[in-house]
């Protein structure tokens, strides 16, 4: 068998975030930001309600524009975009292509009122996608991967239970290979058994895929689960961050001592 | 088969706790420790309870952060210091050099003995067969029966628990092993079994560094000790 030891990737970053801060008007929602994202990459963002992390995760994914600072993307071409300054048309071209976002709420991220194989085929037919036989057969596969019954293909989601729906939003927003991922509490609101489920489903598809992912939680566990490194937030400033593990075990900061000390294990 | 040329080279490591939500308290564990592993040796920590031996051997796996010094893997030409390097290069060092065995094992919900033991092996792009395969063998070897295989060690016994993670760790046939009592709650039978996989890992030339309380696995497999002592209890 074949060691490639000490091995370093020498990719370049996927994403470059370069001090980023965005105000409510006095008020702060994230400030003075800055990481590098590399390419299958998976980082936690983790902090108590009200930290900033949905602020900062809706100006990563080009859904709020930062009061200052500037986020850079690396394209497949290798070609590097600010996406806050490139056109609009532009930045909703790598929405489609590189990006998803898998919200909270299944019912923000999914489109209700058309079956589950639409909202999945969706996605490829605003990159081109015409054959109508060849996207059924993409969103059944996709069905399949996320473990939904292949029969409720024509079923609306409205009448899916809510870990089936966040399993369809996951299958919508990966079924054009997208490269980076931002999740926001992806299993919030799901009953334990459910959210295990979708946490084993997440960890598989990330790495088969090897997606850069940037996900958003409050819950310690699931970012020890599914993240390679961590950044934690209070008040809208970034306190601590590196390996997961090694902030979860050896916390450095006041803040991040009293949110591993506060988890009750079960 | 061998690895190379594998040291661990440690030096003037200092690692002291502070304790924010405890009044501030803080203590100093590990003060200008220094040491070096060479190719095929067993290094043993010894020491009471306290003494900082698990808090060593987690701060050579990056686990915890240290405050001073140097640990510096030099695996063939290439040199890493771990103290500083950056999350992306730990996670690789991780999955091709440096295993680490705990006796406590955390379990994932819904996933399987055999794929928890698999992982490494995945991680380094083996293919599932080949992967499935050697992972059988490494828990056959163990006595683990095959019926539980696909079940998720969550309802284990902490002996099944605890060969699940040897098994973990010893499949990806790592040049540098950190061993946290690994015996800790095995029978006889399968502490010979760690036994011989820890000289099988030596005969390699991997380097590993442990802790054992069982005095016979210690005397078996060590060839270094490195003496700690608690420090004062106050930095």
């Amino acid at each position: 068998m074949q060691h490639e030891s000490i091995s370093l990737s020498d990719h370049k970053p996927l994403l470059s975030v370069n001090d980023i801060s965005h105000y409510y008007g006095n008020s702060i929602g994230c400030r003075n930001v800055s990481f590098d994202l590399y390419p299958g990459e998976v980082l936690g963002i983790v902090g108590e309600s009200g930290s900033g992390k949905s602020t900062l995760l809706k100006c990563l994914s080009a859904s709020l524009a930062p009061s200052t600072g500037s986020i850079l993307y690396r394209d497949r071409t290798d070609a590097v975009h600010d996406i806050y300054a490139v056109s609009e048309a532009k930045r909703r071209m790598l929405a489609r292509t590189d990006w998803g976002i898998v919200e909270q709420n299944p019912r923000d991220g999914l489109r209700l009122n058309v079956s589950a194989g639409a909202n999945i085929g969706e996605r490829l037919m605003a990159v081109g996608a015409r054959h109508y036989g060849d996207i059924r057969h993409e969103a059944l596969g996709w069905l399949g991967k996320v473990e939904i019954d292949l029969n409720r293909v024509d079923d609306f989601p409205a009448t899916f239970s809510g870990g089936m729906q966040q399993r369809l939003q996951i299958a919508r927003n990966l079924v054009n290979k997208p490269r980076l991922i931002f999740m926001d509490e992806p299993t919030g609101g799901l009953d334990v058994s459910v959210q295990a489920r979708l946490l084993d489903l997440l960890r598989r598809l990330v790495s088969e895929l090897n997606l850069s992912v940037i996900i958003v939680t409050h819950d310690l566990a699931v970012a020890r689960l599914l993240s390679h490194r961590l950044m934690v937030m209070q008040r809208g400033e970034v306190v601590e961050s590196g390996l997961t593990d090694q902030v979860l075990d050896d916390p450095h900061h006041p803040y991040t001592q009293l949110l591993v000390s506060s988890v009750l294990v079960a | 088969m061998t690895w190379g040329c594998i040291v661990i080279e440690v030096r003037n490591l200092s690692k002291t706790f502070t304790l924010h939500t405890q009044g501030g308290v803080s203590y100093t564990v590990l003060k200008d420790i220094s040491f070096q592993v060479n190719p095929g040796e067993c290094l043993v920590l010894n020491g009471p309870s306290g003494a900082g031996k698990s808090t060593l051997l987690r701060a050579l796996y990056a686990n915890y952060k240290i405050d001073q010094g140097d640990i510096v893997i030099q695996h063939n030409d290439k040199k890493i210091n771990i103290a500083i390097e950056e999350p992306r290069s730990i996670l690789n060092l991780r999955r091709t050099t440096i295993g680490y065995v705990s006796q406590f094992l955390r379990v994932i919900p819904r996933v399987s003995a055999i794929d928890v033991v698999c992982e490494p092996l995945m991680q380094l792009g083996i293919e599932r067969e080949e992967a499935y395969q050697r992972a059988h063998n490494m828990l056959t070897r163990l006595n683990i029966p095959e019926r539980l295989f696909s079940l998720a060690p969550a309802t284990f016994s902490g002996g099944e628990k605890q060969r699940i993670n040897i098994a973990r760790g010893f499949l990806s046939d790592y040049p540098c092993l950190l061993l946290d009592e690994p015996t800790a709650s095995l029978d006889a039978e399968n502490r010979q079994v760690v036994i011989d996989l820890i000289q099988e890992a030596k005969a390699k030339s991997s380097v590993i560094v442990g802790i054992f309380h069982d005095a016979e696995v210690r005397e078996a497999v060590a060839t270094n000790f490195l003496n700690m002592s608690s420090l004062d209890y106050a930095a």
